[in-house]
């Protein structure tokens, strides 16, 4: 019977509204465009340490963003960038991060998916997998706490960080809070090289839900239209206060892990298979089809973004890089409190 | 009147609720039962909706901690354990201590470790982990070992906008007492000369401070005078108290509850040694616990950590050099 709740969704394109359709299309592209400069930037040598793209997850992670409002809180995780730019992330934010520059928010500090915004409600990830979700919580609890609400938080992880204990901890701490956490998994079949196989042995990942008491939905994660329907409507429910959302979204990895990885171990039958699909192609064939936009129309877009990419990357280019002997090298706010032990 | 230092920990943390909205509490069993130790009694009474019962969750404790702090308010979270932080370690030294300097935003949270042994508290219940915090940049390590001080710099945790991991010793909790809180104090950072001497200087710093100041007693009786410093804080370290008493005395005692292996004491005689060789008349000294996990049986127990007793026999082998 569960099985039947959970099998994934493919919503009717009608029901979708066709600016909500063409919003999300616009962060999936141009985050597309970006994820491309910076996989060609990293081959060019032009990028210190790993670059980590969102290839074949775009739909989902639009759908996040656009679902979203501003005074939301969102905490993306490294195949985001579509997310993030739909959350209201500039182009020159990304670059400037991983280009390590000085002006970016993170100031040459931290770098590549690690930028953020925290006093936007835009939060920075961490490297440890699942850490992110209680401090969603953390986020959200604040505002119960000062009587605010109508506001949600989402956050992402993959199938490999349902896992951890961090996991589990925060997904119960949301429902005991009954926190407005939409928890987005995306299980793009690989935790590294790790098949979902070694990580889990439940038959559907939104069968967890139940155990924690929160609601959950299945969804098609290479179907925009159907992304945007389930993240739309979970986000809908928790701020009208129906507590923890668990969405599981299955797609696949169209990249390696990061752009060091040539990803030889993904099993080529999944690559045909209907969740190896490109959920971009799959977009511009439902915009197509509907005739919301044409194929001028589709080529001129396309050129608009990577115009918009390449002007940032130049300018971000001639910005200066960090400069140690003017760095603070000071990990606390209260300086009189900073060791200054060399 | 007299008040002890847990009451006083109890006393700092209405003060908080009492003149700062945005402080709340938030940890195991700290609601209306008060805490393991009854560090938070009546506080859920007093200051409703805002002292909060957590699961057994010590990741999104602090996970959640670092998220309001964020949000702009100030948690105080008591972990029923020091021992059990470790299981919030990684939000604690990954979330909370990076957060400043990667995005310039502060991260105000203050984390309550009871620490430190008691008789019969066995392995898990007894540990002393400062230094571990300490390695980490981005955290302020407390360690105080007076009623005042307890009160008075879990007050300053709380108003500091950087994560605090304020250790609390639970030896010291109720048998230490005072005749009233403090109505000033001396600031976090700033090392206090316990006991004034000229003959050698320990430094020390929570529940280990009494037990020196029992061993220069003793010592007195033979003629010789230890000064005594108290730390107070081990991160910030006050180097420059420290090294003006060991220039006065010509000679260093180290003396912690911790494990031997790196950590505070190890640290001092790293600094001094540096920094003031030739102040030293005499190889500097530490004493700390020994390298295994804290025993249970009191017999053990006495033996695991420095005591009166034996930082008076160090002391008297450093004055024999």
């Amino acid at each position: 019977m569960l099985q039947t709740v959970h099998e994934p969704r493919r919503a009717e394109p009608p029901a979708m509204s066709r600016d909500t359709c063409l919003a999300a299309f616009r962060f999936m592209l141009l985050a597309r465009v970006l994820d491309d400069k910076f996989a060609a930037l990293y081959r060019a040598g032009k990028i210190h340490g790993g670059v980590f793209l969102g290839r074949g997850q775009e739909a989902l992670s639009a759908a996040i963003g656009v679902s979203l409002k501003k005074s939301d809180i969102f905490a993306p995780l490294i195949r985001d960038a579509a997310g993030r730019l739909a959350f209201g992330e500039p182009v020159i934010d990304a670059v400037r991060t991983y280009l390590g520059s000085a002006l970016g928010p993170m100031r040459g500090r931290d770098g590549n998916v690690h930028r953020g915004r925290p006093q936007e409600g835009y939060l920075p990830m961490v490297s440890h997998l699942g850490a992110m979700i209680s401090v969603v919580n953390g986020a959200l609890f604040a505002r119960k706490l000062k009587n605010i609400s109508g506001t949600v938080g989402a956050t992402c992880i993959g199938d490999g960080a349902t896992s951890t204990g961090a996991f589990h901890e925060a997904l119960n701490q949301a429902a005991v809070e009954r926190l407005p956490l939409i928890l987005v998994v995306a299980n793009n079949q690989y935790a590294y090289s790790t098949p979902t196989s070694f990580q889990f042995a439940c038959h559907d990942l939104a069968d967890k839900a139940v155990g924690y008491g929160v609601e959950s939905q299945s969804v098609d994660g290479t179907d925009v239209a159907a992304c945007l329907e389930t993240v739309g409507s979970a986000v809908a429910r928790a701020r009208e206060g129906g507590g923890p959302q668990l969405i599981v979204a299955t797609l696949l990895r169209l990249c390696g892990h990061g752009e060091h990885d040539d990803a030889g171990y993904v099993d080529p039958r999944l690559k045909t298979s209907p969740i190896g699909r490109d959920c971009l192609k799959v977009a511009e064939e439902l915009l197509l089809r509907e005739g919301w936009m044409n194929a001028t129309q589709l080529a001129a877009l396309r050129n608009e973004l990577v115009h918009e990419v390449e002007e940032a990357v130049a300018k971000v280019q001639r910005e200066p890089a960090p400069d140690p002997f003017i760095e603070e090298w000071c990990a606390i706010s209260t300086e009189h409190l900073n060791e200054g032990h060399e | 009147m007299s008040i002890t230092y847990l009451e006083a920990i109890r006393e700092a943390q209405a003060h908080a609720l009492r003149d700062d909205p945005r402080v709340f509490i938030y940890g195991q069993d700290v609601g209306a039962f008060g805490g393991a130790f009854k560090a938070t009694k009546n506080l859920a009474k007093e200051f409703p909706g805002r002292v909060l019962d957590s699961p057994i969750s010590e990741d999104a404790m602090v996970g959640l901690a670092v998220g309001a702090a964020i949000e702009g308010m100030r948690p105080i979270i008591e972990m029923q354990f020091a021992d059990f932080s470790t299981v919030g370690f990684n939000q604690i030294v990954n979330q909370a201590a990076t957060l400043f300097w990667r995005t310039n935003v502060p991260c105000p949270i203050t984390v309550r470790l009871p620490f430190g042994g008691t008789s019969g508290s066995g392995p898990f219940h007894s540990q002393c982990i400062e230094a571990i915090y300490a390695h980490y940049p981005g955290l302020v390590v407390l360690t105080p070992a007076t009623v005042e001080d307890a009160y008075s710099m879990l007050l300053e945790a709380v108003a500091i906008d950087d994560p605090v991991i304020f250790c609390e010793h639970k030896f010291l909790y109720y048998h230490l007492k005072a005749e009233k809180l403090p109505d000033e104090a001396l600031p976090i950072g700033k090392a206090r000369i316990a006991r004034e001497g000229r003959d050698l200087t320990i430094v020390t710093y929570s529940a280990m401070v009494h037990e020196a100041l029992e061993a220069a007693t003793e010592l007195a009786t033979e003629g010789w005078e230890l000064e005594v410093v108290d730390l107070r804080s081990v991160k910030p370290l006050d180097t420059d108290t420290v090294m003006a008493s060991a220039a006065r005395t010509g000679r260093l005692l180290c003396v912690g509850e911790a494990w031997p292996w790196g950590g505070v004491t190890a640290e001092i005689i790293a600094r001094v040694t540096s920094e003031g060789y030739g102040l030293l008349d005499a190889p500097p000294q530490r004493l700390n616990a020994k390298d295994t996990p804290v025993p249970y049986h009191p017999n053990l127990w006495t033996a695991h950590r420095p005591t009166a007793r034996s930082v008076a026999a160090a002391a008297r082998n450093l004055l024999r050099q």
